[in-house]
């Protein structure tokens, strides 16, 4: 069993081995004369306006903290999704789809109660005023 | 609640018992009568003393006079507060032993009335409830009516309430005087208990508790160290002899499975007679015996215990608790009678404690440290006749003794109250308990002088008074029992037992004699001769009060009449024979008999006389000794007389037993305690190295504990991290 | 009347308590977001208790009609009743503390009940949780909200940097969770306990496999979650930090709901293995025993005092699970109602001696409480006593750890040593437990003592019901043993049957 994981072992290998060439080949041959425009962080060619380390407002965290919950809930219907045809009937599927009069309620009623349940989250967080930018 | 329950316990029972549905229903009455005394009492005490003065203060007739001021200042104000409860105190105290005693007299009379249906029928024995019920282990609260426990009962109740009366006069200034009450009825209460209760371990309650009692009434003017000391010493003793009772409740219930009177009679006959087993259960019960009835060694506590009021001497430490082991033994007859060994060592401590006692009566100047060892000496009487099989003689002394010794100590107590009252109006200090205070004190207190020459009589051996039936009918059945018994039979140390019996017959006569000298003696030094009290004081000297006088009279007719309980056969013409032998044979014949070989000998006639003859004479001799050797002038010398030496000084000095035990025994352990344990094994090895070495572990630990915890996520996780690999590499790779 | 667990409306009767806590916390989500400004929040309050109370009476309803299930994802017997009873009275007790330190102190918001009730939620569904998944599912839903209670506080420091540690060392231990039960999975091919237990009874696993591994996994999972050593050291600073109410739901109901689990998944699910776990688990209990109690008495910071303290008691409750025995599962949930009636009133009274603004109270600064506070003095000492075990005054205590110890010597591998260790233990903790009374009721009070503030309402409710409850309890504990006892967890055993002492001993230590 484990030998089926040995091409994985070889990607490794080749990754580490790759990396490490290319800072060796760097290392080796560039010579070293710093200039402080050089030291400067690379923002695409623009002049940097400012230290990189700023305080951010928390809105930005509130905001990107929304986002990913709600992002994640959304990505739970992915799976939802591709079980649904199996959880709308109350029978193991045949190949035929599900037998006539056993089709069931259970998989969108399950999806159902999730959305409400983020209903009540979303409903909360708007009426906080956690949606507001001002 | 009470009567569903004794309903319940008659329905029980299966065959209806001639008492059942007498007035004995009521006897569980006998021992809530006094308890209810005692709650009033004790309510009384605690209620005023938040009204009054000090409680502390000592008002001992016995005790010097430190402060006269403040007690002057402190009697006008207890007249004023406590006057009111001590009324109520006065009432309810006696009255309610006095209804006890009533109530025992209506059983007694329907005991009577039941007849001879009574002797086969058994004891009455009602159970109220499950006291311990663990196991296999059941022990209720039962109590048992017989004719044993029915004339302990008499006894109690009857001489506890003269006594209880007595107590109105004699403590009528204590500022303790409801508290006084209160203990003297749990006394009572639990006294009552002793003797009425059906199984050892209610026997035992009654046992722990009039000890306690005991312990609280030596110790009453506690503000007194040595009378606190007192009170602790005779409960530190009595705690080696309860080891002893507990061990044997303990080997009985391994051997027999029951702990109530009837099933161990029934299950004694499973012991081999004369085995190891039973002889080292009745040897164990006198052991408890020995303690509680201050016998060899243990009785150095009684003498001790006269630091309490002399009531309480009369009544605990004379009358009632003291003979609680003289009564266990004779209701332990059914064991005893199986260990013929432990009888002849029952008998022959007694002889010897009686001797022993007897002798340092002789000396004593404190008239009621002459009293104690005269108890200490009867004890040892009563102990003869149980360890001999003579367990109706026993008690038959045992109930005289309790008549003439609470006499002589009421009598001793009116003296000192009279010796008090003077000192008191002189303001002088002087001992009111020394002889040497006393004498000539006939023409003053007649009445008291009268009485207690009774009672001197009685415990004398004279004829007629009620101590020469008992102590000769004690007498006559050693001389049986050497002549015919199962104890005779019997080898101590390749000495013949019939030769021991003997032996102890010829102690008893000799502690009769003794016996009979140091009471004259103090009878004379007490009453007769020139007055040593004090010019100043002698107008003062005047017979105690009726309250106290009354019951003296009564405990007098007893004292003098108390024989005719029990007549010896030859002496026939004077009234009815044996009526407590044959009142008590249902209870204690059988054994008497195994004891005695099959059947209590029976003398002849001609030996009774020549018994009776050597008694009297025996009796009449000491007393005529006495009074020569104390004449007139020796009487009137005041001083104490010069140094006495050798054998003397050690009669006086109570053979130093106390000095040898503290000597010996006390200061030895006291100095293992204190150098050894305390010093050595407390602080050195528990407190120096145990307590405070595993403290500083442990401060240790918690020093590191703290370390690690040092409120760093990251060190945390790393010690989460940490840990969980040891626990993988456990769990997984072993 | 078994309730066939495939069937959705079957399921949602099985969940019915878990599902009435959870609607009503969503429903007081929303009642409080929508409340009018500055209005009360009792009756926030008010409806958080009485969610848990329909719970509690959907819960009497369901155990007096004597519902059970087959080997579904979710359990129904006696346990798992037992046990949602117990994390819903401590979730009453500390919703009515929660509201009096809303209302006295800080403004702690309204959501606090709602979270409450979530992590209530979470709870009661780990204790009914026969599917590791579902095992998962509660830990989550219940350690998320207890995080955010935590550090509800948002004006204090500590309560943050409690909230934050919590959270990052819990998330920590999440993972080792979930590897173990991804492990499981893999090495058995199951989730649900009654199939991992009948598949590790079929073929045994040997040492270094991957269920073993899972095993341990799990077993450090669950052991930071009961705050076992040397997994704790999150405890004292969490409890320290967070606002005392949620100090106590974590020092309690927290640790009913995980060890109700920890004692499901190990006896249910890994039986048969019994042999693997005992000794490491064995190792546990006495380590946790020995130095929560050893530490707790260099404390003199009362909360960092009751956190030691119950580490030490999860050190207790370890030795119930030691025994793999259902004496020891019965033994161990009524140990958890004392300990929770005992720890919340413990708690209850660090609160309501709290001055304004929460900081760390030193036991000395309770000197002569006895003299201004007798009713708090003495319901702390009962409190005390209680923890300690001590009988009668210490009410249920004594009996917890009588039944404990019963449970300990008499299972087919005894307890013996744990058994002596834990009598030793606790006689050490008596150094701390009695500490607090001594200085309660000896010291005298000093004359420039600041004065205690007023005992609000609900505090003081609590604080009383809960020292009557555990006296009560200690004088007539019989129904609640009983109760207890009927409390069947069954472990699985290797051959199916009862395992026998001499195949055990050999690893008992």
């Amino acid at each position: 069993m484990v030998r089926a994981y040995f091409p994985l072992l070889l990607l490794f290998g080749f990754v580490a081995l790759n990396a490490g060439l290319i800072l060796a080949i760097g290392a080796l041959t560039v010579r070293s004369r710093p200039t402080p425009v050089k030291s400067q962080p690379y923002e695409s060619g623009i002049a940097p306006l400012g230290d990189a380390r700023e305080r951010f407002s928390v809105k930005f965290y509130m905001v990107a903290m929304l986002f990913i919950i709600f992002d994640i809930e959304t990505v739970f219907m992915i799976p939802w999704g591709v079980a649904f045809r199996q959880l709308s009937c109350a029978v193991a599927l045949t190949p035929a789809g599900c037998p006539a009069g056993q089709v069931s309620f259970f998989g969108l009623s399950e999806m159902l109660v999730f959305i409400g349940i983020l209903l009540v989250g979303f409903a909360y967080v708007w009426k906080k005023g956690a949606l507001q930018w001002d | 609640m009470m009567l569903a329950l004794l309903q319940a316990a008659a329905e029980a029972s299966p065959a209806a018992h001639p008492l059942a549905g007498t007035v004995a229903e009521y006897v569980w009455m006998l021992p809530l009568l006094p308890l209810l005394g005692f709650v009033i009492n004790g309510l009384l005490s605690i209620v005023p003393a938040y009204h009054a003065g000090p409680e502390d203060v000592s008002h001992d007739p016995e005790a010097g006079h430190t402060d006269m001021a403040h007690e002057e200042a402190y009697e006008a104000e207890a007249t004023t507060f406590h006057r009111r409860w001590n009324a109520l105190s006065s009432v309810v105290g006696p009255l309610v032993v006095g209804i006890a005693f009533v109530l025992a007299a209506a059983i007694f009379l329907a005991m009577r009335a039941a007849g001879p249906s009574l002797e086969t029928a058994g004891a009455f024995v009602r159970t109220y409830g499950s006291w311990m019920p663990a196991g296999e282990l059941r022990i209720n609260w039962g109590l048992q009516l017989d004719q044993l426990s029915m004339l302990m009962t008499l006894i109690i109740t009857g001489v506890g309430t003269l006594i209880h009366l007595f107590s109105i006069g004699y403590m009528r200034t204590d500022p303790g005087y409801s508290r006084y009450f209160a203990y003297l009825n749990l006394f009572v209460c639990f006294m009552l208990v002793l003797v009425l209760g059906g199984s050892y371990p209610v026997l035992f309650v009654g046992w722990e508790g009039v000890g306690l009692c005991s312990y609280l009434l030596i110790g009453f003017w506690f503000s007194d160290e040595s009378n606190a000391n007192a009170g602790k010493k005779a409960f530190i003793v009595n705690r080696v002899g309860d080891f002893g009772f507990l061990v044997a409740m303990f080997l009985l219930w391994a051997n027999l499975g029951t702990l109530d009177y009837a099933g161990v009679d029934a299950a004694a006959t499973r012991l081999v007679a004369n085995g190891a087993l039973v002889t080292a259960i009745c040897l164990f019960l006198f052991l408890g015996c020995a303690g509680k009835s201050a016998q060899l060694p243990l009785y150095i506590w009684l003498p001790d215990a006269m630091a309490g009021p002399t009531p309480v001497s009369a009544l605990i430490h004379a009358a009632t608790m003291v003979t609680a082991g003289v009564y266990l033994i004779a209701r332990s007859g059914a064991l005893f009678a199986l260990a013929p060994f432990a009888s002849l060592l029952v008998a022959l401590t007694g002889a010897l404690t009686a001797l022993f006692a007897a002798t340092i009566g002789l000396k004593q100047w404190d008239i009621k440290k002459v009293l104690a060892y005269s108890t200490v000496s009867q004890l040892g009487y009563m102990f003869v006749a149980a360890g001999v099989g003579a367990y109706s003689a026993a008690v038959f002394h045992l109930a005289t003794h309790a008549f003439f010794k609470a006499l002589l100590f009421l009598g001793a107590g009116s003296v000192i109250y009279a010796l008090h009252e003077a000192y008191h109006h002189t303001h002088r200090e002087e001992d009111a308990q020394d002889m040497r205070n006393m004498g000539g004190l006939r023409r003053h207190m007649p009445v008291t002088w009268a009485l207690m020459w009774a009672a001197t009589l009685a415990i004398a051996g004279v004829p007629v008074f009620s101590g020469f039936f008992s102590k000769d009918q004690i007498l006559g059945a050693v001389y049986g029992a050497a002549r015919h018994s199962a104890i005779g039979e019997l080898r101590l140390l390749g000495i013949p037992g019939s030769a021991i019996l003997y032996g102890i017959y010829v102690l008893g006569l000799v502690t009769a004699l003794i016996t009979a000298i140091y009471m004259t003696r103090m009878m004379l030094y007490t009453f007769h001769g020139a007055n040593r009290t004090g010019e100043g004081e002698r107008p003062h000297l005047h017979e105690a009060p009726w309250i106290m006088t009354g019951p003296l009279a009564v405990l007098g007719v007893l004292t003098v009449f108390g024989g005719w309980l029990n007549l010896p056969a030859v002496l026939h013409a004077l009234g009815p024979e044996a009526l407590l032998d044959r009142w008590l044979a249902p209870v204690v014949a059988r054994a008497s008999a195994t004891l005695a070989g099959g059947e209590v000998a029976h003398l002849s006639h001609a030996t009774e006389y020549a018994l009776i003859g050597a008694a009297v004479a025996v009796s009449v001799l000491g007393i005529g000794f006495a009074v020569v050797r104390y004449r007139g002038p020796l009487l009137a010398k005041r001083e104490a007389e010069a140094a006495e030496t050798g054998l003397g000084a050690a009669v006086r000095q109570a053979y130093y037993v106390d000095r040898g035990i503290g000597r010996y025994l006390v200061e030895p352990t006291i100095a293992l305690s204190r150098k050894v344990l305390w010093r050595g094994l407390d602080v050195g090895l528990i407190d120096g190295v145990i307590v405070n070495g595993s403290a500083a572990l442990m401060r240790g630990v918690a020093w590191a504990g703290a370390r690690i915890q040092t409120g760093n996520v990251g060190n945390y996780a790393w010690i989460v991290a940490v840990g969980a690999l040891v626990v993988i590499g456990a769990v997984a790779f072993r | 009347m078994p309730l066939d667990l495939s069937v959705p409306a079957s399921l949602v009767t099985a969940l019915l308590p878990d599902l009435i806590v959870m609607g009503g916390a969503m429903a007081l989500l929303l009642w409080g977001v929508w409340r009018p400004e500055g209005a009360s929040g009792r009756p926030v309050g008010v409806g958080a208790i009485g969610v848990c109370l329909a719970a509690l009476a959907a819960i009497a309803g369901m155990a007096v009609q004597g519902i059970t299930a087959g080997p579904g994802p979710i359990a129904i017997d006696n346990f798992r009743w037992a046990t949602d009873a117990v994390i819903l009275v401590g979730t009453i007790l500390s919703i009515a503390l929660a509201d009096d330190y809303g209302r006295r102190a800080e403004p702690v918001a309204v959501e606090s009940h709602a979270l409450t009730l979530l992590a209530a939620s979470g709870m009661m569904l780990l204790a009914g949780a026969r599917d590791l998944i579902l095992v998962f599912l509660g830990i989550e839903v219940m350690s998320v909200a207890v995080y955010v209670l935590a550090g509800i506080n948002r004006r204090s420091a500590r309560s943050a940097e409690a909230a934050l540690k919590y959270f990052l060392l819990g998330a920590f231990s999440t993972a080792f969770l979930l590897y173990g039960v991804a492990l499981v999975y893999g090495a058995t091919g199951a989730t649900n306990l009654t199939a991992i237990g009948s598949a590790l009874a079929a073929s045994p696993p040997g040492p270094g496999s991957m269920a073993v591994i899972g095993l341990a996994l799990m077993l450090v999972g669950f052991a930071f979650k009961v705050a076992a050593a040397p997994f704790h050291m999150w405890t004292p600073d969490v409890y320290d930090g967070a606002p005392t109410p949620f100090t106590a739901f974590m020092a309690a109901a927290v640790k009913a709901a995980a060890f109700a689990s920890f004692a499901r998944v190990f006896m249910e699910g890994f039986g048969p293995v019994f042999v693997r776990w005992h000794s490491v688990l064995w190792w546990l209990a006495a380590l946790t025993m020995v130095l929560g109690n050893l530490i707790a008495l260099s404390q003199r910071n009362l909360k960092r005092m009751l956190a030691y303290s119950s580490i030490a008691h999860a050190g207790y409750l370890l030795v119930a699970l030691v025994t793999n025995t259902t004496e020891g599962a019965a033994a161990m949930v009524f140990y958890l109602f004392a300990y929770t009636l005992a720890t919340v009133g413990a708690f209850a009274v660090v609160m309501a001696l709290a001055e304004g603004a929460e900081r760390p109270q030193d036991v000395r600064e309770w000197s002569g409480l006895f003299s201004v506070r007798p009713l708090l003095a003495i319901a702390m000492a009962v409190f005390m006593l209680a923890l300690l075990g001590f009988p009668l005054a210490g009410g249920m205590g004594f009996f917890a750890k009588w039944y404990l110890l019963q449970a300990a010597l008499k299972a087919p591998a005894p307890q013996t040593r744990l058994a002596v260790l834990l009598v030793i233990t606790s006689v050490i903790s008596a150094g701390y437990y009695l500490y607090v009374i001594m200085v309660m009721f000896m010291r005298p009070r000093p004359a420039d003592a600041a004065p205690f503030p007023d005992t609000p309402a609900w505090t003081r409710s609590v604080i009383v019901g809960a020292a009557v409850l555990l006296l009560a309890l200690g004088l007539y504990p019989s129904p609640i043993v009983r109760w207890a006892r009927s409390s069947s967890l069954q472990p699985t055993t290797a051959t199916g049957v009862p395992s026998t002492p001499e195949a055990l001993r050999i690893t008992a230590r």
